[in-house]
């Protein structure tokens, strides 16, 4: 299992259309990736239960990754949580 | 076979598929379903639809509004892809035995709350999507198809359609409108006869429509749905036959519009958009009488910038090579209106705050569009109309916000040309002072609709007043004969803009009070000038 904390930047939060993409990207993996925030948590490849997680801008983020190809399923959803969140 | 009697705006005929169009949400009801599997891959067939209808709104939006508006139907997509969204579906499909459509809508419901429920303004807001992509699979599921994105030919049939519904509806897929609503005199009319489409008024549409065959007779105002074999082949008949009244009018094309008195009339086409240009060419008008400059504003949801207004300017003006392009300013207000204008809902819009009276108050909106009209004079033969004018220090104030626009551009370097400035006389107060407008002006050009409104005190948009609305009304004749008269005086031209000049009964009258142009659509061109030709 890898976790990491992430805060986020985005003026307007995790909305639509990087949840979107998240979605896309983590069902990509084997692994299971779940997003929490605000005490709710979600999984990452469900677009609108991220977004009811209503993360906004300065909300931190706390990603679990579990799975045969967590290692590269985390730097991954890192990454892109940096350039587009 | 089922007859409907309405009013006729366009009098011709057309053929095609009657298309429902409802702006209320769609009827579901709950239906026990034995096959669940079935009603699943029903389900999933609709949602298929849905995504491809949204990645082809995707692909035309890119192309006409930009990335930044598009993403929204990428958006959709993800949604509809939705596990959870999808889950919730099949599971009421199999746990309740219901109906695909209803399984959508339940699905729909519950999610928007959720997301209407959530504090933040942006989530909130999401409920609208989650409806809206809801109620596409709900339509596909119940057969209807989408307005946007029409895949044939098709009649609408509609209750009303407001100003900025119709700029959205594809024109190539346009074969006739009928609506329930509107006047013969409403925008919605006037669009018909630009675009040449037949359309009739004043008749109830009805969803089992959706789909049938249907015929718009435009000589005696009835629509014809799901016509027998007999009837069908009679009307197909009548289209030929219009079709080959066209090819005789044709034959007029080259020809000059000049009277049997050797006068020669200019012959202008009004235009509402850049898309219209090729009827003007190919209807063979000498230049543009009325541009109505609104579609940039309806088209736009906020003020468009003088760069995007500057590009379709000078599209028009060089397009149109050294003939005139008449541009008439603003005119948002009365049965126009504009979302991001934020204007109060007033009781009697159309003697309230509008066209002129918007830019003379809200000057920078103003400023904007002059800036863009100098500018884009630069390449071609602009002039500027402005409408509503009821007095002479209106047309005091709008000459000096115009030469400091011209101050401005002179300043930055930017060229510009000679560019005329006429007034439309749409009031019966300018149409009375038009021997004092007439020295600050370069032209006048009648906009009869609006005259006609408040000189007979009729709202154009009344359907009850239809009947006592008498364009011919010999007030309005002898204010068109006044104003023609004191622009002569005055050393400048005077034309119509408005519905009557294009009505050929009373062209010879128009000529013999010595009217100098005339602006009509671009599908009567042909027809006017015959009867300039016979006058």
């Amino acid at each position: 299992m890898k976790q990491f904390n992430y805060v986020i930047t985005d003026e307007v939060g995790i909305h639509a259309r990087p949840a979107g993409n998240l979605s896309k990207l983590c069902k990509g993996f084997a692994s299971k990736v779940t997003i929490e925030a605000n005490g709710k948590s979600a999984e990452a490849t469900k677009l609108m239960a991220v977004m009811q997680l209503g993360a906004k801008k300065d909300t931190e983020i706390t990603v679990t990754v579990e799975g045969d190809d967590e290692e590269n399923a985390a730097n991954e959803v890192e990454a892109f949580l940096k350039e587009n969140l | 076979m089922e007859q409907l009697k309405g009013k006729a705006i366009f009098g011709q005929v057309a053929i095609g598929k009657l298309f429902f169009y409802s702006k209320e949400k769609q009827q579901v009801t709950r239906k026990k379903v034995e096959d669940t599997d079935a009603e699943i891959k029903v389900y999933e067939e609709a949602k298929e639809k849905a995504i491809e209808e949204l990645s082809a709104l995707y692909d035309k939006a890119l192309k006409e509004v930009g990335e930044v508006n598009a993403q929204i139907f990428e958006v959709h997509q993800m949604m509809l892809e939705d596990e959870d969204y999808n889950d919730s579906v099949h599971n009421l499909i199999t746990s309740q035995n219901v109906n695909a459509d209803y399984a959508v809508a339940v699905t729909g419901d519950n999610f928007s709350k959720m997301f209407a429920e959530m504090e933040d303004e942006y989530f909130k807001a999401r409920s609208v999507d989650v409806k809206d992509i809801s109620e596409r699979v709900i339509r596909i599921l119940n057969g209807g198809m989408d307005m946007a994105n029409l895949e044939e030919p098709v009649i609408v049939i509609a209750e009303d359609l407001a100003p900025s519904e119709t700029v959205q509806l594809d024109k190539e897929k346009l074969l006739g409108f009928v609506t329930e609503l509107g006047s013969s005199n409403s925008h919605t009319a006037i669009l018909a006869r630009t675009m040449n489409i037949p359309a009739l008024i004043g008749i109830k549409g009805d969803a089992s429509w959706n789909g049938k065959t249907g015929i718009i007779d435009g000589a005696n105002g009835t629509l014809i749905v799901d016509p027998d074999e007999e009837t069908l082949e009679e009307y197909k008949k009548r289209l030929l036959e219009e079709e080959k009244q066209r090819k005789l009018l044709e034959q007029l094309k080259g020809k000059d519009s000049v009277t049997t008195g050797g006068k020669h009339i200019k012959l202008y086409a009004n235009i509402g958009n850049v898309s219209d240009l090729a009827s003007v060419i190919s209807g063979g008008a000498q230049g543009i009488g009325l541009f109505r400059s609104e579609f940039l504003y309806l088209e736009s949801d906020d003020f468009p910038t003088e760069e995007a207004q500057f590009a379709k300017y000078k599209q028009v003006a060089e397009t149109m090579g050294d003939k005139k392009v008449i541009i008439r300013t603003l005119d948002i207000g009365a049965d126009k209106q504009v979302d991001y204008f934020n204007l109060p809902k007033e009781d009697n819009p159309a003697m309230g705050y509008r066209a002129i009276r918007i830019c003379l108050k809200q000057q920078d909106i103003f400023k904007t569009q002059l800036r863009a009209l100098f500018r884009a004079s630069a390449f071609g033969n602009i002039a500027i109309m402005y409408p509503m004018i009821i007095s002479v220090d209106e047309v005091l104030k709008i000459k000096e916000i115009a030469e400091e626009v011209k101050e401005e551009l002179k300043a930055e370097g930017i060229p510009f040309g000679e560019v005329e400035q006429g007034i439309m006389i749409e009031t019966p107060a300018a149409a009375m002072i038009s021997d004092l407008l007439a020295p600050h002006v370069d032209f006048f050009s009648v906009g009869t609709n609006d005259l006609t409104q408040y000189t007979l005190a009729i709202d154009r948009q009344n359907a009850k007043l239809d009947d006592i609305y008498d364009a011919h009304h010999e007030a309005i004749l002898r204010l068109i004969g006044m104003v023609i008269d004191n622009a002569h005086k005055n050393g400048i031209w005077a034309g119509i803009c408005g519905e009557l000049g294009a009505d050929t009964t009373l062209t010879k009258r128009l000529v013999d009070m010595g009217i100098d142009e005339l602006s009509v659509s671009p599908s009567m061109l042909l027809r006017v000038k015959k009867a300039i030709r016979e006058s």
